[in-house]
């Protein structure tokens, strides 16, 4: 019957698509490789990175998976991985279950700056909302725009499925680890949001700054005394905007040879220079 | 060289038995397949019920009672997996699924019979022609267009037509499964009306019938199980399909009887939330329960159904 065809066709092409992204750097013959596992915010920043490098080190391979965050960190304590790529800082029992097994220290190094922008629709008459605005409305203390400056509407707001790292980057940041509220619709990716948000005039959403087209991004206050900040290359990278994080590189001790050399290469002119291409921003020279 | 009669008969029997043998292996392998899934959904789906590890954080207590968010909150039904109080009710998931199907199905059935009793009792030729490959052509296309036609389109026409609040919810994602679910019941409900004999509806129009009462008194109750039959079978694909749901229904779990809040349903549940799962993990051993709780759910409904039409043909047989 044709509909179960249909049906049976489509977990397919996903596993395809799935296993197309992990093992795509497999190239056999070459002897030096360097596997980069974690998060899954950066895997197309760290895959991009990776593709440039070895096009230009045809020697080394770079192998990168990200299959989020904690798994990276588990791969680095057990020694599975030369790099492990994090959104979030590691913590320190992690980082001294790393000391213990390997009796070297981590070291942190920060590759790229991501924020995340806060959009509503064209015609909304929100201005700014303030982080503890942000919080109400998305664990559902505040439902009608009225009580943030709009009209008197229920609020709809969408977020990511609870699978992405700007899901968990939200839920940390903004929510301090509070629960969505139960209203709240999760949509199977950025795209999705912006979409749905542009398209409803009592919508607010998140997404990467890179997205963001056809809404209005709304500026964010730290709190009711501070200055509306616009995400913007300037106010991520001075701090200013306060949705914004570091994204890291964790290596057991100091990099040594072809990481090193890969590292060096991430945080040199080129490197950096990828970042912007894939949505992200580069790093603040200290 | 001639051969004998006997030796012909001996490699037509071989022949055959060898065909027989391939025939018979291809059926039994669809058995196999299925036992084969049904076992490893269920060893996933085990340690629910007997892991302690997993009863630190979940339990069937916990999936089908209510349960407060935090200490000294009231009870209330959530799905909430990720938190510092993973939350696992499945209720919300059990009302979505539901709510979501029967829009569907009742958005379909009457669509797809009538369509069906009209291209077989009514249409002329040319007609026929015409809707029956255009409806089964509707069969073909992938869920997840359907999917992104109802997010992108349909969503915006039912927003601005009625001005709900949520612009993604279970009417919306009904309307869009509803589109996979017509091909279905009209194909298999047009062949059950073809295949009512010529002679019912013939001694019908002479007994000086008008064919409107032919078709309603005559065809319809003749084929009554094939019809019933592709409901079920309609039934099972919409409570089963995952991209038209996942991408038109909100997916907020919200436990309510309004057909215009927004849902999320078990098949849904399971795609965006498998992927970035530990392996063995509480949160991963319970979307697989609720993955054998969809099979069994399934399996049962058509079980039903198959009883239902097998009692109803008899009662046809015997009347006849």
């Amino acid at each position: 019957m044709r509909h179960t065809r249909t049906r049976s066709i489509l977990p397919a092409a996903f596993a395809v698509i799935f296993v197309g992204c992990g093992g795509g750097s497999e190239t056999g013959v070459q002897h030096k490789s360097i596997t980069i596992k974690g998060s899954n915010t950066m895997v197309i920043l760290a895959q991009s990175w990776a593709e440039t490098f070895m096009r230009e080190n045809p020697g080394i391979a770079v192998q990168v998976s990200g299959e989020g965050t904690g798994t990276g960190i588990a791969a680095l304590i057990n020694g599975g991985t030369d790099i492990c790529e994090a959104s979030r800082p590691m913590k320190d029992v992690e980082k001294d279950q790393v000391r213990s097994r390997h009796g070297k220290d981590v070291k942190e190094i920060s590759v790229a700056l991501d924020g995340i922008a806060i959009c509503v629709h064209q015609s909304s008459p929100i201005q700014s909302l303030t982080e503890a605005q942000l919080k109400a409305i998305f664990t559902g203390r505040i439902t009608n725009w009225r009580d943030v400056g709009g009209k008197d509407e229920k609020i709809v707001a969408y977020s990511r499925d609870n699978s992405s790292g700007t899901y968990m980057f939200f839920k940390e940041h903004v929510l301090s680890n509070e629960d969505f509220a139960r209203e709240i619709q999760a949509l199977p990716g950025t795209g999705a949001i912006v979409n749905a948000v542009s398209k409803d005039p009592a919508s607010i959403g998140y997404s990467g700054i890179g997205y963001a087209s056809g809404i209005r991004v709304v500026p964010v206050r730290r709190d009711e005394k501070s200055d509306a900040v616009a995400p913007s290359l300037e106010t991520v990278r001075s701090g200013q905007y306060p949705l914004s994080r570091d994204l890291f590189f964790y290596t057991t001790g100091e990099p040594a040879g072809d990481v090193k050399a890969f590292i060096d290469w991430v945080l040199g002119p080129e490197g950096q220079k990828i970042c912007e291409t894939v949505g992200f921003y580069p790093i603040v020279k200290k | 060289m001639v051969l004998s009669l006997p030796r012909l008969q001996r490699i037509g029997t071989l022949s055959d038995r060898l065909a027989s043998i391939l025939i018979k292996g291809s059926a039994f392998v669809a058995i196999l397949a299925l036992i084969l899934i049904f076992i490893f959904i269920g060893r996933e789906a085990l340690p629910v019920l007997t892991s302690p590890e997993v009863h630190k954080e979940v339990d069937l207590a916990k999936l089908f009672l209510p349960q407060a968010s935090r200490p000294g909150a009231a009870a209330e039904f959530t799905w909430q997996p990720i938190s510092e109080i993973p939350k696992y009710s499945l209720a919300p998931l059990f009302a979505g699924t539901l709510k979501v199907t029967i829009i569907a199905v009742l958005i379909a059935i009457p669509l797809a019979v009538a369509a069906a009793i009209y291209t077989s009792e009514f249409a002329p030729p040319w007609a026929r022609e015409a809707i029956k490959p255009c409806i089964e052509i509707l069969a073909g296309i992938p869920s997840v267009v359907v999917g992104f036609f109802c997010l992108m389109v349909i969503a915006g026409w039912l927003h601005s037509a009625f001005g709900w609040t949520y612009r993604l919810n279970a009417l919306t994602a009904g309307v869009g499964l509803s589109l996979a679910v017509i091909p279905i019941v009209y194909t298999v409900s047009e062949d059950a009306f073809s295949s009512v004999p010529q002679s019912f509806r013939e001694g019908s129009i002479a007994m000086g019938a008008s064919s409107w009462q032919t078709a309603s008194r005559v065809v319809l109750p003749a084929a009554m199980p094939g019809v019933l039959a592709a409901c079920i079978l309609g039934f099972g694909r919409a409570i089963g399909e995952t991209m038209i749901v996942l991408m038109a229904s909100g997916n907020a779990a919200v436990l309510s009887w309004s057909p215009v809040d927004s849902i999320r349903t078990f098949s849904a549940t399971i795609a965006s939330e498998l992927g970035e799962l530990v392996q063995g993990s509480p949160h991963y051993h319970v979307l697989f329960f609720l993955g054998a709780f969809l099979f069994v759910l399934t399996f049962v409904i058509n079980l039903i159904g198959r009883w239902w039409v097998g009692r109803l043909q008899k009662r046809l047989q015997g009347a006849s």
